[in-house]
């Protein structure tokens, strides 16, 4: 079984960011990145499909020359070989969507998988447009998936509840949290990682189809109290809600 | 980052990686088992699990292969968050493979390698109770007997010796005299359930108490000749050079445990405001954290450059010195500030401040007292000749 998982680099959810001088980038400067934390859900279900099947796990980013980082990151955690097309940070989903379809077109991976979205910008769109450029079925936002054969069995999170979606192979799955428990690297394999090839083809730096303006953190405004759960906790927490927050 | 410098990007990695495992598998628990005072089997396997044990055994013995300076920031990665789970892995690593690995026949390291890289674990037994800082006084003696030895005495205050993952120790016993009247030394590497042998664990520790130290018996303990390690007559010399090399790991938990406490107390002091401001903005915390600061930045440059020594093979007895006093009363610095900026919290032992306040002090006793230290280089810096 051959799959290709998309992955992306994005700084840690702990770090800091602060936004750079023309207000609508992020400042890299001192920000720490890793690996996407839902493509790691979307690379450990790639390998452990890959352990009960056998095959290969390709691991694929666009972005700067970076980004060989994060491939590194993925080659630990066990993938076979990783993509890096290289060209200027992307402009926007669809034209990470076309690089990744032109090498998906290549490659004719039986299953393709990424996380169900970025932490850094959150965009969401990247794995429907990958299915509909490559005109193959779609499931997001994947919580359980069973593929056996060449059927694809999946449950994925609605609103208040689940929904069971099956379709056949190939297709492309976007992870959502509860997949999995995605491995740590082990030191060996860290160790191996660096042996492993990375590929690197130029990417169609394409005119993006949206444009940022302005980016803005929020207010830190903080309203919450934390009260405990004593008698007397219960009663602060009564007082608050009746003269505080005036909603009793 | 400040923290990285000089590091090939796999250390960076597995900088990373060590601190993710450290921070989402070991301090959930971390708390829970120094209160019971437990010894935990599920985290050790895991550890081992991530090639922790023998990250700087070659592959063919089941460890990682990987460097010192690789090792060492796994030992300093753990310690940043638990000292109890870094002492068995600096243990085990420095003291329980390392000899095997360094002084043992080939046959000695096929039979015990694969073993202490998959699960098992190895003590290190050469502290007595009257030989700690003086191991000359060292009274547990051995004697041929045909092809076997017999061995009678004990030590005390062995790490990871009798957890049901010990599979033995190495043992420093008296064997004789030298031709210039001094005592002979040899080190025996005897399994838990050799005849004679009883390793039993000591409790009410103040620190380490999720880590195990042991007692050691042995009564008319037999053990045949081919479980000496290297060769009869080396044991003092080994243990010098297993002690030069520990000092490494013992200096990482320094540095590990100092940061640790150090990013607490920041996060601390930025949040937590008395008379209307953050008390990180009165200067005698500022300048506290900026001291601190100041002897990570120290600490790691040096300490990291003493293990790319150690990597080439160079002589390392000041240099490890220097980095293990100097890293050991760092943590004592920084966990005492880190105790004194949160006040009464820092008391208690719901915040983990207070487990680091007790888990530093070991650091300036094990492996060589700061007295010692002191000793060894005012030694080599001539200041007795
Ligand atoms: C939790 C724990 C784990 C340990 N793990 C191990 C282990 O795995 N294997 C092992 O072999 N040992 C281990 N030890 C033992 C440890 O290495 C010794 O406790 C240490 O070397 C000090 O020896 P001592 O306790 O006998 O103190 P002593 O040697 O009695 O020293 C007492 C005091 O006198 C000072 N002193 C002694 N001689 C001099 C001198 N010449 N000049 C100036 N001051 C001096 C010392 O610095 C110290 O302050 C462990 C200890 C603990 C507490």
């Amino acid at each position: 079984m051959n799959i290709l998982v998309c992955i992306s680099r994005v700084p840690d959810t702990a770090t800091k960011v602060i936004i750079g001088s023309d207000g609508k980038s992020i400042d890299p400067k001192g920000v720490k990145y890793i690996l996407n934390p839902y493509d790691e859900l979307a690379l450990e279900e790639a390998l452990r499909l890959r352990e009960k099947n056998g095959g290969n796990v390709t691991a694929i980013t666009v972005g700067t020359a970076e980004a060989t980082e994060t491939l590194r990151n993925a080659l630990a955690m066990g993938a076979d070989n990783a993509v890096l097309v290289k060209g200027d940070e992307p402009a926007d989903s669809y034209s990470v969507a076309v690089n990744l379809a032109d090498y998906a077109k290549k490659m004719n991976p039986d299953v393709i998988f990424l996380g169900k979205q970025s932490v850094d910008f959150d965009s969401l769109q990247l794995p429907s447009m990958l299915a509909e450029i490559l005109g193959l079925p779609s499931i997001s936002v994947v919580s359980k998936l069973t593929i056996d054969g060449t059927n694809v069995s999946a449950e994925r999170d609605i609103e208040g509840g689940k929904e069971v979606v099956s379709t056949t192979l190939p297709c492309v799955i976007s992870a959502q949290k509860g997949l999995n428990d995605p491995r740590y690297p082990k030191l060996p394999d860290i160790m191996k990682a660096k042996k492993k090839p990375i590929e690197e083809i130029a990417s169609n730096n394409l005119d993006a189809r949206t444009v940022v303006h302005k980016m803005e953190i929020p207010l830190k405004e903080r309203k919450a109290k934390i009260l405990g759960d004593s008698v007397q906790d219960i009663e602060m927490l009564v007082t608050l809600l009746h003269e505080d927050a005036k909603v009793i | 980052m400040s923290i990285n410098r000089g590091l090939t990007e796999e250390q960076i990695m597995l900088r990373n990686t060590v601190r993710k495992f450290a921070e989402e598998v070991i301090k959930p628990a971390a708390r829970e088992l120094d209160e019971k005072e437990e010894f935990s089997n599920e985290i050790t396997l895991q550890m081992c699990d991530m090639g922790f044990m023998g990250a700087f055994v070659p592959e063919e013995y089941g460890g990682a292969g990987m460097d010192y300076v690789s090792y060492i920031l796994t030992v300093e990665e753990l310690a940043r968050v638990d000292s109890s789970q870094a002492a068995t892995v600096a243990a085990h690593n420095s003291l329980g493979i390392g000899p095997i690995y360094y002084f043992g026949s080939e046959e000695q390291r096929m039979q015990y390698l694969p073993l202490l890289t998959s699960g098992k674990l190895w003590g290190f037994g050469l502290t007595e109770p009257e030989a700690g800082s003086d191991a000359g006084n060292t009274k547990t003696r051995a004697y041929q007997n045909g092809d076997d030895w017999i061995i009678n005495g004990s030590k005390i205050f062995i790490t990871n010796a009798s957890t049901s993952l010990t599979l033995g120790s190495s043992v420093l016993a008296v064997t004789g005299q030298q031709p210039d009247g001094r005592k002979q030394y040899t080190t025996f590497l005897v399994e838990n359930t050799v005849p004679g042998f009883e390793a039993k664990a000591m409790k009410h520790k103040m620190l380490w108490r999720a880590s195990n130290t042991s007692e050691l018996y042995f009564n008319d303990c037999r053990v045949t000749s081919n479980m000496i390690l290297g060769k009869k007559g080396d044991g003092f010399k080994q243990m010098l050079s297993t002690l030069d090399k520990g000092r490494l790991s013992i200096a990482a938990m320094g540095l590990g445990l100092a940061q640790g406490a150090f990013d607490y107390a920041v996060e601390y002091a930025k949040k937590r405001h008395t008379f209307g401001r953050a008390i990180s903005t009165y200067q005698a915390n500022s300048f506290k954290l900026a001291d601190i600061e100041v002897g990570l930045n120290l600490a790691r440059n040096f300490l990291y450059e003493v293990c790319r020594m150690a990597d080439r093979g160079e002589n390392i007895t000041k240099e490890g010195a220097i980095a293990k006093l100097y890293c050991s009363e760092l943590a004592h610095k920084a966990a005492n500030d880190c105790v004194q900026i949160m006040g009464g919290y820092g008391l208690m032992k719901e915040y983990d401040a207070e487990r680091f306040y007790r888990d530093q002090k070991i650091l300036e006793i094990g492996e060589g007292t700061s007295e010692i230290q002191r000793l060894v280089i005012s030694r080599i810096i001539g200041c007795y000749d």
